[in-house]
């Protein structure tokens, strides 16, 4: 609606109406969250499984884990496109690599090979938040967490996607026992950190819209991968 | 071979309508060592001799997987092998990226033909000197083999055999192909390593060394098979009847000689491929 009074709108003789301009943008927010926690000799990876759009949502039940080998999982949030075709390009260039050199790539192999793929969109970047998860050569779960144009970190535990900030103060205090007092310095087991994982989710659900209808997990320990499909609040 | 006037380049006509640079180059292939492909109705098998150029450096790969559904036995110009499987794995690749599908053989054989023919039509390069056989298992059309040559024709096959002294494993493919289409895995292999050893001379045997198989299937991803089974499997085989005239001082039906007599053996054969 015009604020303009009648008398004071502008006259354009070409034009029926004000000339109007329409923008198109190439990227979507289709929500969802992603977790990791990495232990001694296990990694654990969990996603949301809500794509939505808007206020609408799309279907309750995507799957954004993305199993590049047998000790690693990529999960993905942000841009459904996006995904779709990053994680098609990285399981071609990961075929690639095992043609030419007769073995499958490593974990941090492929970290590095992430990010520079993202880098190279650099001016038109993939609007995902990545988290890459594996074993390492020797067999220590580790966590790598991307921003869209390829910067990464090697973690214990990450928060991304929409929930992130809400999630990854959460996982500081109770993986990484950040500002707690009189804590044994315990090992991470797997039956904790899943169970954090799960609590993490059900807390993201409450307050995040976008987060929500169930979570898959993906487990990965040297006898390969597991997955555990756990449910969330649908509203 | 003798030489003509009109050899010295890929682009030009005999007289008598032939291209001499594309058939030097189907010679090539003969001076590489035998291999063979067949097919039964449910799986296909492919076999390959493999040398050594001396007794320092392993055998030569005769045997390559291209993707989950295809594999390749190549016989000539190794160099030439590899550049051609490097763009069969290419196209397979590009197929499940935008297609979601396994690439269909005939299509890939088809684009090798293609790339090929360019090689018999342009002026400064030559044409590629190593002959394919390439095996896969397609959904729709069921277990395939294909023939490819270095004049870029392609040829569906039952069963095929290339290279040096190929053409005693083509008569024993030919006698036995109604044996093939309902052989069992484990047969149809026999069969192959059957071929492949006729195309060996009188003293020489088929061992885990120089003996490469592959197979794919449905229900088998295209992998080469290990030593072990390799040695299992070569166990099996008839002795042949020509040997025992031959070899002195030898137990008939034995398989493995010594480690010295094998090098040696594998040193005098025809070193060039």
């Amino acid at each position: 609606m015009s604020l303009v009074q009648p008398e004071m709108r502008p006259h354009y003789p070409d034009y029926a109406t004000a000339p109007t301009q329409h923008h198109f943008s190439p990227y979507a927010d289709n929500g969802g969250s992603v977790v990791a926690i990495a232990g001694d000799d296990f990694v654990v990876i969990g996603a949301d499984t809500r794509l939505s759009a808007g206020f609408s949502i799309y279907t309750r039940d995507q799957n954004k884990l993305f199993r590049l080998s047998d000790t690693t999982v990529l999960g993905c949030s942000g841009c459904w496109c996006d995904t779709l075709t990053l994680t098609r390009i990285l399981t071609a260039r990961m075929q690639m690599y095992q043609q030419e050199h007769n073995k499958v790539m490593t974990t941090p192999a492929c970290a590095q090979m992430l990010s520079t793929m993202l880098y190279y969109k650099r001016f038109f970047p993939y609007y995902i938040s990545n988290i890459l998860v594996g074993l390492d050569n020797e067999g220590k779960g580790c966590v790598y967490s991307y921003d869209p144009i390829g910067h990464c970190e090697k973690a214990t535990y990450r928060a991304g996607g929409s929930a992130g900030a809400l999630l990854q103060p959460l996982l500081d205090n109770q993986i990484g026992l950040k500002n707690m007092q009189n804590v044994g310095d315990s090992k991470l087991s797997l039956e904790r950190a899943l169970a954090v994982l799960k609590d993490v989710f059900i807390s993201a659900a409450e307050r995040d819209i976008f987060t929500g209808d169930s979570i898959l997990i993906n487990v990965i320990t040297k006898d390969g991968i597991q997955d555990y499909s756990f449910q969330l609040r649908k509203d | 071979m003798f030489r003509n006037q009109y050899d010295s380049d890929a682009i030009t006509w005999s007289p008598q309508g032939r291209l001499h640079q594309v058939e030097y180059a189907m010679e090539a292939v003969k001076q590489g060592s035998c291999a063979v492909g067949l097919k039964s109705s449910t799986h296909v098998v492919l076999l390959g001799l493999k040398r050594s150029a001396h007794e320092l450096s392993t055998h030569q790969k005769k045997v390559l997987y291209i993707d989950d559904h295809i594999g390749c036995a190549i016989a000539g110009l190794t160099s030439d092998a590899r550049m051609l499987s490097k763009f069969m794995r290419t196209e397979c690749l590009h197929s499940k990226f935008a297609f979601e599908t396994p690439m269909p053989i005939q299509r890939l054989v088809a684009k090798l033909g293609d790339k090929a023919q360019v090689t018999t039509q342009q002026y400064g390069g030559r044409p590629y000197g190593v002959g394919l056989l390439i095996g896969g298992f397609d959904k729709i059309a069921g277990p395939k083999l294909y023939q490819f040559c270095p004049s870029a024709n392609f040829f569906d096959c039952q069963a095929m055999a290339i290279g040096s002294r190929s053409q005693s494993s083509r008569t024993y493919l030919e006698r036995n192909l109604s044996k093939f289409l309902n052989a069992k895995r484990d047969e149809l292999i026999i069969y192959g390593l059957h071929a492949l050893r006729d195309s060996l001379p009188n003293n020489y045997e088929l061992t885990v060394h120089n003996t490469s198989v592959l197979v794919v299937s449905a229900n088998e991803v295209c992998k080469l098979i290990e030593e072990e089974e390799i040695a299992k499997l070569l166990s099996q085989l008839e002795s042949r009847s020509k040997r025992e005239e031959t070899i002195e001082g030898e137990e008939v039906g034995t398989k493995k000689d010594s480690e010295q007599e094998q090098h040696e053996r594998d040193l005098s054969m025809q070193l060039d491929e």
